[in-house]
């Protein structure tokens, strides 16, 4: 079949290239790794340490590291009470568009899947604004799919300027941008970017991305650096684990986040850890199934490997999970989630990217987290 | 005896400053009233003024609030945090807090000195937030700082008193109060510090972090009283254990 693909590793007209070898650190870093050559005690030693070192996060994401997760998990606790304290940060997601241009075979957005597309005017932008600001929420996360003719810089920016009348937290999720497109919407209000790589094997990323700009892998790479270069304040790492081999993928987004906060001392860094949800059935039987356990092995390896980054966990999982991760790892947490587009107030105008396996509301969510004995953060950014 | 430590004119009783941002916000009544704080500091970022789970709910009245600019990355934005706060009616101090290292939090001492003389200028009661180094805290003297708050260790490790012997030069060198911010983890260490003559503990991690946050903060309470109360009587004569020579070394003065 030919399908007359680009070049995955080729940056299409537009796309701005920058001066950076952070790629291809991480790259001859995750192609060396071999997590199987690790064993108890290159996990003891590792656990054993105060600074966890690059070596010692690799043999922490490994297999030989599972059966010492209640020792991860304890010494996380106290790197996160020591760097968070009872804070636990939340926010929600609104989808302000679902077109999309990318062929990407696992996202139930793709641009083959038939599904309802829309996306808000300013009228339905504020009526949703303002229904998520009345659950008292400051902190807001923009998201849309990859269409420049649909939802493009000009309409995104709109959104965060409107969205900047209710919350003091602006963060974006949308497709990778040049430098100054970053600047432009941070003058807008956004302050905080993220962009998942979903997988950082280059082969893996070319047969999963058949189309659109999306299938050039360094051109996404390099986002979160532009995205500062830019003025961003913060930036989010991750893989979409479970898509390719999670260990490498995980291993790969942690140090993806390490050298861009030596490059960018001033940085916040985040990870999400969004996985692919094992089928039924299907347990133990392939290596790239994340499951919960296996979830928070990396969760905790982020953790120990990066005290000081936030850890924001997916409406994804079920409540019991996130319940239990917060403090342990985690940051932050959305509440009142709704993937449609709109939705929070309006009728959804298209469908869901994927499936929420936690539904509660902003209140619901505040109250678990003080009956955990934490503490609910609506705002912990100051715009000046 | 009438013992007060007294910042830009204010006097106060107690010699334990809370830091409020790893708290729990229904803990904190409890903290202050245990610990006796009379200040109590206040990262504007997280303060939801006017909104779910505002501090300023929380701390009880009669406290002195200290806001701090905490997010700032350079002086400029210390600065418009600064004036932030005292629009909304936090008062005159403010705790200058430049950081641009979000690994390990550490001040950058030019900055906050820029910060401090700005805000100085414009009336604030500024307590910059310090790495213990003399020349920088002569500048911040100069530039009109109410006190200088030096770390002890990096923020929230609960090291102790890893810069020990350059905040005891601060405390010799310096003739403004000297309080001793970030990295104090135990009873023990705050009590060491004030032994040394510092004149007052800024504290957080440590206690919100206890399992129980009140009787910690008492426990801290009285350690920074301990410490104060053995500074001022002076240390007995067996910790300057030096030995006496059997002849006078300056006796050849009087052959």
């Amino acid at each position: 079949m030919t399908l007359n693909q680009l070049n995955h590793m080729e940056y299409m007209d537009g796309m701005e290239a920058i001066k950076s070898n952070i790629m291809d650190q991480v790259l001859n870093n995750v192609a060396d790794y071999d997590y199987r050559q690790y064993t108890d005690q290159d996990v003891k030693r590792a656990l054993a340490k105060e600074q966890i070192s690059i070596q010692d996060y690799a043999a922490i994401l490994s297999p030989a590291a599972l059966p010492y997760l209640e020792d991860m998990a304890r010494k996380a606790m106290l790197e996160t009470r020591k760097h968070f304290g009872n804070s636990v940060c939340i926010f929600t997601p609104l989808y302000i568009a679902n077109y999309c241009e990318n062929h990407c075979v696992y996202c139930g957005f793709n641009c083959k899947n038939k599904i309802r597309r829309g996306k808000l005017s300013n009228e339905e932008l504020e009526v949703e604004l303002k229904a998520i600001a009345a659950t008292g929420l400051k902190e807001i996360l923009i998201l849309t799919g990859e269409s420049r003719l649909q939802s493009g810089v000009a309409y995104i920016g709109e959104a965060i300027q409107m969205a900047a009348k209710y919350f003091s937290t602006i963060g974006i999720e949308i497709y990778p941008l040049n430098t100054e497109e970053y600047a432009y919407l941070h003058q807008c209000g956004a302050d905080f970017v993220s962009v998942y790589q979903e997988t950082y094997n280059t082969n893996k990323y070319e047969q999963v991305h058949l189309r659109g700009p999306k299938r050039i892998y360094p051109y996404r790479f390099n986002a979160q650096e532009r995205a500062l270069m830019g003025g961003m304040r913060g930036v989010a790492f991750g893989a979409l684990l479970g898509l390719d081999d999670y260990r490498k993928d995980a291993y790969a987004a942690g140090l993806h986040a390490y050298y861009i906060q030596q490059k960018y001392p001033h940085a916040e860094i985040s990870f999400s850890t969004p996985r692919l949800r094992p089928y039924i059935n299907n347990a133990e039987n392939n290596p790239n199934d994340v499951h919960e356990k296996q979830l928070l092995q990396v969760m905790l390896a982020y953790r120990l490997f990066m005290p000081y980054a936030g850890i924001t966990i997916s409406t994804r999982e079920k409540s019991v999970f996130r319940d239990n991760v917060i403090g342990m790892a985690a940051t932050k947490m959305s509440a009142g989630v709704s993937v449609g587009v709109g939705g929070h107030m309006e009728e959804e105008k298209g469908d869901e990217q994927f499936e929420i396996s936690d539904p509660r509301s902003v209140y619901e969510v505040h109250q678990m987290i003080l009956n955990r004995g934490l503490q609910p953060v609506y705002t912990d950014y100051i715009r000046v | 005896m009438s013992d007060k430590l007294i910042i830009g004119g204010h006097e106060f009783q107690s010699r334990f400053i809370l830091g409020s941002g790893k708290f729990s916000l229904e803990i904190v009544k409890a903290v202050v009233e245990n610990g006796g704080a009379e200040i109590v500091t206040l990262a504007l970022r997280r303060a939801n003024l006017g909104g779910e789970e505002n501090i300023l709910d929380y701390i009880p009245k009669g406290i002195t609030l200290l806001p701090n600019t905490s997010g700032a990355r350079n002086a400029e934005e210390a600065v418009r945090i600064a004036r932030l706060a005292r629009e909304m009616k936090c008062g005159n101090f403010v705790k200058v807090e430049v950081i641009h290292d979000s690994k390990y939090l550490l001040p950058d001492n030019y900055e906050t000195m820029k910060a401090t003389e700005i805000l100085a200028k414009e009336g604030f009661i500024v307590m910059p937030y310090m790495y213990p180094d003399l020349n920088v805290a002569r500048s911040l003297v100069n530039a009109g700082a109410s006190a200088v708050m030096p770390l002890a260790a990096p923020i929230g490790s609960n090291k102790g008193l890893c810069t020990k012997d350059f905040i005891q030069i601060l405390v010799d060198e310096i003739d403004l109060p000297i309080i001793v911010d970030a990295g104090i983890g135990r009873p023990s260490q705050a009590c060491e510090a004030m032994e040394m003559g510092v004149d007052a503990i800024m504290c957080n991690t440590a206690i919100a972090t206890a399992n129980n946050v009140a009787l910690m903060s008492k426990a801290f309470k009285q350690a920074i009283e301990a410490g104060r109360t053995a500074y001022l009587a002076g240390p007995g004569r067996v910790l300057n254990n030096k030995a006496e020579a059997s002849s006078p070394l300056t006796g050849f003065l009087e052959d």
